[in-house]
């Protein structure tokens, strides 16, 4: 088999580190909203904002490398709507890659609290101050992030299948296991 | 002479005359605002019920006074969580201090319509001498008296323990008010 089966080293390198910066974030989130006012939930809800800054940012290089570099093809025998799918869901992990940290960063500023990126770079209050809006954000910002969960535990679902139930040499793509050699 | 004294008293009288003493503070024109730094990110509050009562004359400034009385539950801290969370132990102990006050004791004139205005604030049963400056505005039918100045919470308590770190709650409040008034 010829490279082309493995995606870039770029890509393959935001793709992990990404997938690290979500699988924090999340958990925060979830932890720190039931917390009791106190420095430290403070504290956790401006890293939780820092993370969230820094996964849009880095889906956007992805974005832009992705546009100029084709990814390695599926494997043969996978069925037709199978790759649909997949690509269906490559978009949509896309959309809420961006989505997610948007609906943050704006349910931020509804709640009256600018995002300052580690505290040093403000981002613009893109909406006024709106306890209403705020809150709608809030729900929204949840809402995308349990799709986020749903389609993220599909994906390695379906990348767990194609590896070890049909045995094609598919993890190898995102940089998983030794390169296969011809 | 006669007619001498009585034109020179009728010249001393005349800045009096015209002159209007603003006794009447106008709460719809009128503002309590603060912000604050939380971790690094400015947030701004306010409070939306308080009253005060005044006197000032722009001809006898030195015999200006007046008492502000805030009701710490109209606070708006940032949020409905921070709202809530201020009226505690830690915060404002809202149910013991309900209020915060100034007393003026003393105002200067320091030209061009400004003024400082010396008193006593107390909060949480903490009384501290402050010096405010102040700017009079005067207006066709009601006058502005707008001061700013910065308050460090921790001289009152407020925001004790846990919440004593001044590095995830800035210890420096900047409190900015607009008191309009009408005149007599």
């Amino acid at each position: 088999m010829s490279a082309s089966n493995r995606y870039s080293t770029t890509a393959i390198a935001l793709h992990w580190l990404v997938a690290l910066l979500i699988f924090s974030a999340f958990p925060l989130g979830l932890y720190m909203v039931g917390l009791p006012l106190s420095p430290d939930k403070l504290k956790l809800y401006s890293y939780h904002k820092w993370i969230g800054v820094t996964v849009f940012l880095l889906v956007a290089i992805r974005l832009a490398w992705r546009a100029k570099h084709t990814p390695p093809a599926l494997p043969d025998g996978i069925a037709a709507w199978q790759r649909r799918a997949s690509a269906m869901a490559h978009g949509l992990l896309y959309a809420l890659m961006v989505a997610i940290p948007l609906s943050g960063w704006l349910m931020s500023s509804a709640k009256g609290f600018q995002t300052v990126w580690f505290g040093v770079l403000p981002l613009p209050d893109l909406v006024e101050r709106n306890r209403e809006l705020g809150d709608m954000l809030a729900t929204v910002h949840q809402a995308l992030n349990y799709s986020l969960a749903a389609l993220v535990i599909l994906h390695v679902a379906a990348a767990l299948k194609h590896h070890f139930v049909e045995r094609r040499p598919f993890l190898q793509r995102m940089g998983l296991g030794r390169k296969e050699r011809t | 002479m006669k007619l001498a004294a009585f034109t020179l008293m009728a010249v001393l009288a005349a800045p009096a005359a015209y002159a209007i003493e603003y006794t009447t503070a106008l709460p719809k024109q009128s503002r309590v605002n603060f912000e604050f730094r939380q971790m690094g990110v400015p947030v701004k509050g306010g409070f939306k019920r308080f009253t005060t009562q005044m006197a000032f004359d722009p001809a006898r400034p030195e015999a200006a006074r007046a008492t502000i009385e805030i009701d710490l539950a109209s606070i708006d801290a940032g949020s409905r969580e921070a709202d809530d969370e201020s009226a505690g132990k830690l915060w404002f102990n809202r149910s013991v201090y309900p209020k915060a006050t100034f007393v003026s004791s003393e105002v200067r004139a320091l030209g061009a319509n400004r003024f400082e205005l010396r008193g006593t604030l107390t909060l949480k049963g903490k009384p501290r001498d402050m010096i405010i400056p102040v700017t009079y505005t005067p207006g066709k039918n009601a006058a502005t008296f707008d001061g700013s100045f910065v308050l460090r919470r921790l001289d009152f308590g407020i925001g004790e323990g846990l919440w004593a770190d001044v590095a995830t709650v800035a210890n420096e409040v900047q409190v900015k008010f607009r008191i309009a008034a009408t005149g007599k």
